[in-house]
């Protein structure tokens, strides 16, 4: 379990610096239902994000890859 | 009949220039671009001089999604094939994936990324190394991205060789298109310019440990002491000649016309190196005699015995004086497997202007008997052009370019 509860803009932000933004996708826009995929992010950007939200908060990284949209990925750390 | 390979479109990013007319315009004029180690600190190594790309903001080229992934060379491999196919007026999206593909050659991979991750690692554990680490340091790091990049999906692969695999690159490239592909991008863009590369270039013991740009790389010299190392390359599409023209290619720089390679005897053998041998199969797989070669770019190694050896190769096949040789990377220092690729390039731009850009800095020893070109470029007609790369390890490669006029009729 995390530290405290990781927000969307926690996730923007890990996202951002580990993995990059691709030129076209408006990550501060309305993306918790948009999948990694459609966003640019593959599987080894979000095992990325994953091992730094890790790092940050302590939660379960194995999990956390699994998740396919920004809200299964919040779901899934900030569960109890 | 075995199809003609014909190089379409050039990208270059170099200590010299980035973009193909920027390095060209500067290896015309013999401009330096040897200067202190910037990337890291190398003040406390016996050696710091460096030929490094300067001016190159990898932002301004790529996706923000590709930098957290990519070592610096591989963001120049990326910016050069970008160029390269721009050049070519070609654009992948429109094409069968299939038949498109790409060879590099690499010498380290992304060492400076590599480097940092292994310093998180014995620094902060596990946890905190890269994902990324997982390609971006290998040797085929750049024929990877690359292909993803454009989304090719034909044959691929990269060749290790050091110095060498710029030009194996091509000749395995030159191959590939002979058989089913119809596109390649190859080369090399290298360098692994941090502290990492560096103790290795050093324990390599041919480092130059001069402090004076002016007189550290010194190829055919008296007073040669090793060479600079250096970063960036060249990557160039080929194409087949018949297949280019029909689509009304911008241009055809020239024919791949001949390729060969070959490995050294074990050292104390007592028996010739194997430089004489590629540099007389390339000719016969070019069909060309001695006399047709107009222009030879040396490999240019700059120490004393691996001078000797190419000079003594030279005058074997073309006889002493008998052939003008240049060496324009003493304005850049060696790139690794960058350095036979960007000589092809170089070389395709001297045949296209009737132009034998310089050897700076160099004051040819006598007892080595070349026509070395030094000083100004020298004017002549040319048809064709040896490119010679040696790697470390005993690896020996010679490619021939041939221009055909008839290619570029309607510029």
């Amino acid at each position: 379990m995390p530290d405290r509860t990781i927000t969307l803009d926690d996730l923007r932000r890990v996202l951002r610096e580990g993995a990059g933004l691709e030129e076209e996708v408006d990550l501060d826009g309305d993306i918790l239902d948009t999948e990694f995929g459609d966003l640019g992010y593959d599987s080894i950007a979000l095992l990325e994000t994953a091992s730094r939200l890790g790092q940050e908060y302590r939660i379960d990284v194995d999990a956390a890859v699994e998740a396919r949209t920004p809200r299964e990925l919040l779901d899934l750390v900030n569960a109890r | 009949m075995t199809r003609s390979v014909v190089v379409t479109g050039v990208g270059v990013v170099a200590p010299t220039g980035l973009g193909t007319e920027e390095y060209w315009a500067a290896t015309r004029a013999g401009r330096d671009g040897i200067g202190q180690a910037g990337r890291f600190d190398a003040a406390g190594y016996p050696a710091r001089l460096a030929g490094e790309v300067t001016g190159f903001d990898a932002a301004e080229h790529l996706p923000g999604r590709l930098l957290p992934q990519t070592d610096h060379m591989t963001r120049l491999a990326l910016t050069a094939a970008d160029w390269a196919l721009a050049d070519a007026g070609v654009r992948p999206g429109e094409r069968d994936p299939y038949a498109m593909g790409v060879v590099t050659a690499s010498s380290a991979g992304g060492f400076e990324f590599g480097q940092h991750q292994l310093r998180n690692l014995w620094s902060k554990g596990p946890d905190h190394v890269s994902a990324y680490q997982s390609f971006a340091w290998f040797y085929a790091v750049n024929t990877g991205q690359i292909s993803i990049r454009n989304g090719t999906k034909g044959p691929s692969g990269v060749l290790v060789t050091e110095q060498a695999g710029g030009l194996d690159a091509l000749g395995q490239a030159r191959r590939r298109l002979r058989r089913d592909a119809r596109l390649m991008l190859s080369g090399g863009v290298d360098g692994s310019l941090c502290p990492w590369g560096w103790v290795a270039h050093l324990a390599g013991g041919r480092i130059s440990t001069r402090d004076d740009p002016a007189t550290a790389y010194l190829p055919f010299d008296a007073r040669a002491a090793g060479h600079v190392p250096a970063e960036g390359g060249a990557i160039l599409v080929l194409e087949d000649r018949d297949a280019a023209r029909e689509r009304g290619a911008r241009h055809v720089y020239g024919e791949i016309a001949g390729y060969a390679a070959t490995f050294d005897p074990r050292p104390g053998s007592g028996r010739e190196p194997a430089l004489r041998s590629a540099i007389e199969t390339a000719l016969r797989d070019a069909d060309l005699a001695p006399g047709d070669i107009d222009v030879v770019f040396a490999d240019a190694a700059a120490t004393p015995d691996l001078d000797r050896a190419e000079a003594d190769a030279i005058n074997a096949v073309f006889g002493p004086g008998g052939v003008p040789v240049t060496a324009p990377k003493t304005a850049t220092g060696r790139l690794l497997a960058g350095g036979g690729s960007l000589d092809v390039a170089t070389a395709l731009l001297a045949l296209r202007d009737g132009v034998i850009p310089p050897t700076p800095k160099v004051t040819p020893a006598p007892e080595y008997r070349l026509d070395l070109v030094t000083g100004r470029a020298r004017t002549a007609a040319l048809r064709t052009a040896l490119v010679l790369a040696r790697g470390t390890g005993g690896f020996n490669s010679a490619l021939v370019l041939r221009s055909h006029p008839d290619d570029n009729d309607e510029e």
